[in-house]
């Protein structure tokens, strides 16, 4: 099986005056699974069109196994791409959608059937080979454009949020099912999400971007225990985020006073280095934050509202201190009633191991 | 920061490589576009400018004689004002006819849809002239009309209702009547219908739902039928001359007697320069009011409408609307109760009643006249016999069959050249960042703006000196010009609809830029570019303006046969022809709707 590193140097893609992709360098190992994450518009679907040759970086440079393919045209980059809208031929049958990049690599017709009919095996769809795209469901689509991309083992695998349009259930089984082909073909692949799940359970590393840059990379712990930026410990999974000062940095961790406070507590670092009276943010996430009826916690609040999801119980919590905002503390459901009232003033708690410092700002 | 240097070294690498890049685009533009632009300018913009440059040039130099005779007297003014009045009414009639057909067809269900559909463009590539014909046929002392008031006892002897302002109204308005409803259609079918019913919800009745806010996001579609069918209108001479008397003279017949029979260049001339004016005077009218961008009809710009009009116009605009909302709802109210409640979406009787009537009407005289080229009377009401003695008439005369295969020629040769230099033009609008791309349409849908008998005229005087008089391939390049804005027009639509990315897809599975033409954008493109081809092999094989001058006797094409044989006498031959030409053309609209439902169903 191939499979192809990627390096990605100072690319950058501007339309007019508008930066969509702002110098970005990016390196991705043979076999790895990366997920790009980030809102809408934060230049995802732009790195990927760069990466496959389908429009032209301003400037920087794209290396496949170290060898520049900056200017080289699509077709000849052996990258696959597996379109958000799948880019199904709707005037070919399934069988010679998925044949045409064999055709287009003159494989003989005896070997591109057999490998056709493999690829159909592989996500489980032999029996849709005569019809055409439109008579499949969307599920379906998204199947064979899977397969039509893995049929001529590209090294490296671009795919642009293909289960955007599935529902949860047939969503889960391709996540399963794509995890199964990259462990079977160790093909590299570049995947572009905008369920944070997705991205956490799929991923080798993660690449979190915001408006048109790379704003943390690295694998789904470090990106959740130990987020750089306040946007990054927003973006991914809920979050409370409190003001505080630094008192005093060692080697264990932090001593921290929180806002308008004088009682110090200890909070952990995110690995960026801090000075003392340096103001940051604590991050507590919500199932880290303890309540409890006693009024010794570390804050107190009035209960707004209660919301059970499934497995979670939501605990909305307004701090009394006016200028800070909504809280949220989460544990798992019981079958008995909720024991708290909407009103009752409680008392929030956390381990310091859980309260991650993070610098103030939105700059790195 | 010790990558600091490389970028800058790559940065320059890349300038270069960028302008590299630059520079081979510039010569695929110039690839793709030029053969176009160099059509325009030898056939167009330089056959027009040497026909105006003749009207204050002569032998002896500088001269403005031809419009000193223009002016003289008060002969070609009032030529020119009775042009003006046919062309205006016309429009009017045509728009306002128009209006309830285009929107029954695009309110019906897909197979009403279908059948409706099918008359309008049965009727629209009906030849010109075998439609004027059916009129001569249908309103003469012993036709159909004449017949059916004697039988009535309405009138006691054959009132004549041909050769007066009537007559070439019905003809002008049954030519054209087509073309308004298709091009209001095409602003009609991209109106969200959700959007009237988004109004019910909020309270509107039925009548104020449609003056409200159908009727205005359609407006795009009136202003660009009206400009289309009045500029049309004005360069008209097939109907005014068949059903016209001596007083409903066009502007364009001045033209043609000048050259034909008198060769006065000078003259012809300056009448051009004049209709050329009054066109001019139109569209900038046009453009002030609604811009020029809507006659497309592709993006109807909202912004632009209601900014160009002053804010008091438009209060009054409004005003207006809302009392024919009120009005409306008053009369539905009034209604018996069952047409009320009845589903919103189903057209009402009186409407549908209104459209088969004006369908009927613009396509009864062709049908009327088809048991009359079988009959042994002549071409009088009711037809009598059954004689095949004028179709082999027109099979064994030379003349006839000669002319069907040039214009089968010529209009091969024009749909060929015209999707050849057309189809790679209408990419580069599309899909290249090409500047000035406004000013690029509009150059080249610039022959459909000039009338077309000045292009006619100017192109006789330019192929008389290069010796292109007669031939097949002069026909084919003049015919092209005129074809070629509705190729780039449609092909331009069709890519619009062509989801970009199936091309991408197949680049990033390997496919090289001509594989990918060949097996994805041409196959999913085939019916687009298909009736492409046929509009102008149609045009082509319709054509008569062109031809009227650039061929004759045995190098005549069709239409010029027909002209030439329906201005010396009325004979059922020329019936046989017709019926020929329409079961033709009913057969080419067949398989074209054939063709395309096979590639829609894909
Ligand atoms: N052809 C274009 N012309 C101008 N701006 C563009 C073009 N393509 C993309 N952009 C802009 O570049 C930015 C990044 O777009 P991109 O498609 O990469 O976002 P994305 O991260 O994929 O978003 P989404 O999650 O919504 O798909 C956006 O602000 C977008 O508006
Ligand atoms: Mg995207």
């Amino acid at each position: 099986m191939t499979s192809s590193s990627l390096r990605v140097k100072g690319l950058t893609k501007r339309y007019g005056d508008f930066v969509a992709l702002a110098p970005t360098s990016l390196d991705v190992a043979k076999g790895e699974f990366l997920t790009l994450l980030g809102p809408s518009g934060s230049g995802k679907t732009t790195l990927l069109s760069l990466i496959a040759g389908l429009a032209h970086p301003d400037e920087g440079q794209i290396l496949v196994d170290d060898a520049d393919v900056t200017h080289s045209p699509a077709y000849d980059r052996d990258i696959g791409v597996v379109f958000q809208n799948y880019a199904l031929f709707p005037h070919m049958t399934v069988e010679d959608n998925i044949a045409f990049p064999l055709k287009m690599r003159k494989v003989a017709d005896a070997d591109a059937r057999r490998r056709t009919a493999e690829a159909l095996e592989t996500v489980r769809l032999p029996h849709v080979a005569k019809r055409y795209p439109r008579e499949l469901s969307g599920g379906q689509q998204q199947r064979i454009a899977l397969a039509r991309c893995i049929v001529y083992r590209p090294a490296i695998i671009l795919m642009d949020e293909p289960l955007g349009a599935l529902d949860k259930k047939l969503r889960d089984q391709m996540q399963l099912e794509i995890k199964r082909i990259h462990r079977e073909l160790r093909t590299t692949i570049i995947y572009v999400t905008h369920d944070q799940e997705e991205a956490m359970t799929m991923s080798d590393r993660i690449c979190l971007m915001n408006a048109g840059a790379i704003e943390q990379l690295g694998t789904p712990e470090d990106l959740y225990f130990r987020p750089q930026s306040v946007f990054v410990a927003d973006f991914l999974g809920e979050s409370n985020l409190l003001s505080a000062t630094v008192r005093q940095v060692d080697a264990q961790g932090l001593d921290i006073v929180l806002a308008d406070q004088t009682a110090p507590s200890r909070a952990v670092g995110n690995g960026a280095s801090f000075t003392a009276g340096e103001p940051i943010k604590l991050m507590v996430r919500p199932q880290n934050l303890h309540v409890a009826d006693a009024a010794d916690g570390k804050l107190t609040g009035r209960l707004v509202d209660v919301m059970i999801s499934g497995s979670m119980t939501r605990l909305y919590i307004a701090p009394e201190k006016a200028d800070m905002p909504q809280l949220v503390a989460a544990y798992p459901t019981r079958a008995s009633a909720a024991p708290y009232e909407i009103g009752q003033r409680v008392s929030l708690g956390w381990n310091s191991a859980d309260a991650v410092a993070i610098r103030d700002g939105r700059g790195h | 920061m010790a990558l600091a240097k490389a970028p800058a070294i790559e940065s320059g690498q890349l300038r270069t490589a960028t302008r590299s890049r630059a520079r081979s685009q510039a010569w695929t533009w110039a690839a793709m576009g030029g053969p176009l632009v160099l059509l325009l300018v030898l056939f167009l913009v330089y056959p027009v400018g040497q026909l105006l440059l003749l009207s204050i040039h002569n032998d002896s130099g500088f001269t403005l004689a031809p419009y000193r005779q223009l002016f003289a007297s008060s002969v070609y003014i009032d030529v020119l004002l009775i042009t003006l009045k046919i062309s205006l009414v016309t429009t009017l009639v045509c728009v306002v006819t128009g209006y309830p057909i285009a929107y029954l067809i695009s309110v019906v269900g897909k197979e009403r849809k279908a059948t409706l559909l099918f008359w309008v463009l049965l009727s629209f590539w009906t030849s010109f002239l075998v439609r004027a014909f059916a009129w001569i046929v249908l309103l003469g002392r012993n036709g159909v009309i004449n017949k059916l008031l004697l039988s009535l006892g309405i009138i006691s002897s054959p009132a004549s209702l041909l050769y007066n302002f009537g007559s070439v109204l019905v003809g002008m308005v049954n030519a054209l009547l087509p073309l308004a409803v298709l091009t209001m259609l095409s602003v009609m079918e991209n109106i969200d219908r959700n959007l009237p019913r988004a109004a019910a919800t909020l309270g509107a009745r039925p009548g104020m739902a449609f003056w409200k806010i159908y009727f205005p996001l359609s407006l795009p579609g009136v202003a660009a039928a009206g400009i289309m069918v009045f500029v049309t209108a004005i360069g008209f001479f097939i109907v005014p001359a068949l059903l016209g008397g001596r007083r409903e003279t066009m502007i364009t017949q001045l033209i043609i007697d000048q050259v034909q029979q008198t060769l006065n260049w000078g003259f012809a001339g300056a009448i051009s320069v004049l209709l050329l004016i009054v066109v001019l005077i139109v569209f900038a009218a046009y453009d002030r009011l609604l811009g020029l961008s809507t006659m497309t009809g592709a993006a109807a710009p909202r912004s632009v409408a209601p900014s160009r009009l002053a804010g008091p116009v438009q209060r009054i605009g409004d005003a207006v609307l809302t009392l024919l909302g009120m009005i409306s709802d008053r009369i539905i109210l009034a209604l018996p109760s069952r047409r009320r409640d009845r589903n919103p979406d189903q057209a009402g009787l009186g409407l549908q009643a209104f459209v088969w009537t004006m369908l009927i009407i613009i396509s009864a005289p062709t049908l009327l006249m088809i048991p009359l080229s079988f009959g042994t009377g002549g071409l009088n009401w009711p037809p009598q016999g059954f004689t095949l003695h004028w179709y082999e008439t027109v099979l064994h005369s030379p003349v006839w069959t000669q002319a069907f295969l040039r214009s089968l020629l010529v209009g091969l040769g024009t749909g060929a050249l015209a999707m050849l230099i057309g189809t790679p033009a209408a990419f580069l609008l599309v899909r290249s960042n090409i500047p000035g791309k406004a000013a690029w349409l509009a150059f080249i849908l610039s022959p459909i703006v000039v009338p077309r008998m000045i292009i006619a005229v100017g192109m006789f005087y330019v192929f008389a000196s290069m010796g292109l008089v007669g031939s097949a391939f002069g026909l084919i390049l003049g015919h092209t010009v005129v074809a070629v804005p509705y190729v780039v027009m449609t092909m331009m639509a069709v890519l619009r609809n062509y989801d970009t990315r199936l091309d991408h897809a197949a680049q990033s599975l390997g496919a090289r830029p001509f594989a990918t033409l060949r097996h994805i954008t041409f196959p999913i493109l085939g019916a687009g570019m298909f009736s492409s081809f046929l509009f102008a092999f149609a045009t082509s094989f319709d054509e008569l303006t062109i031809a009227l001058f650039a061929t004759g006797g045995l190098n005549a094409t069709l239409p010029k046969q027909f002209w030439d044989e329906v201005t010396l006498q009325v004979s059922p031959v020329i019936a046989a022809v017709s019926t020929c030409l329409f079961i033709f053309m009913g057969l080419l609209i067949f398989v074209a709707e054939r063709l395309r439902r096979r590639a829609a169903a894909r």
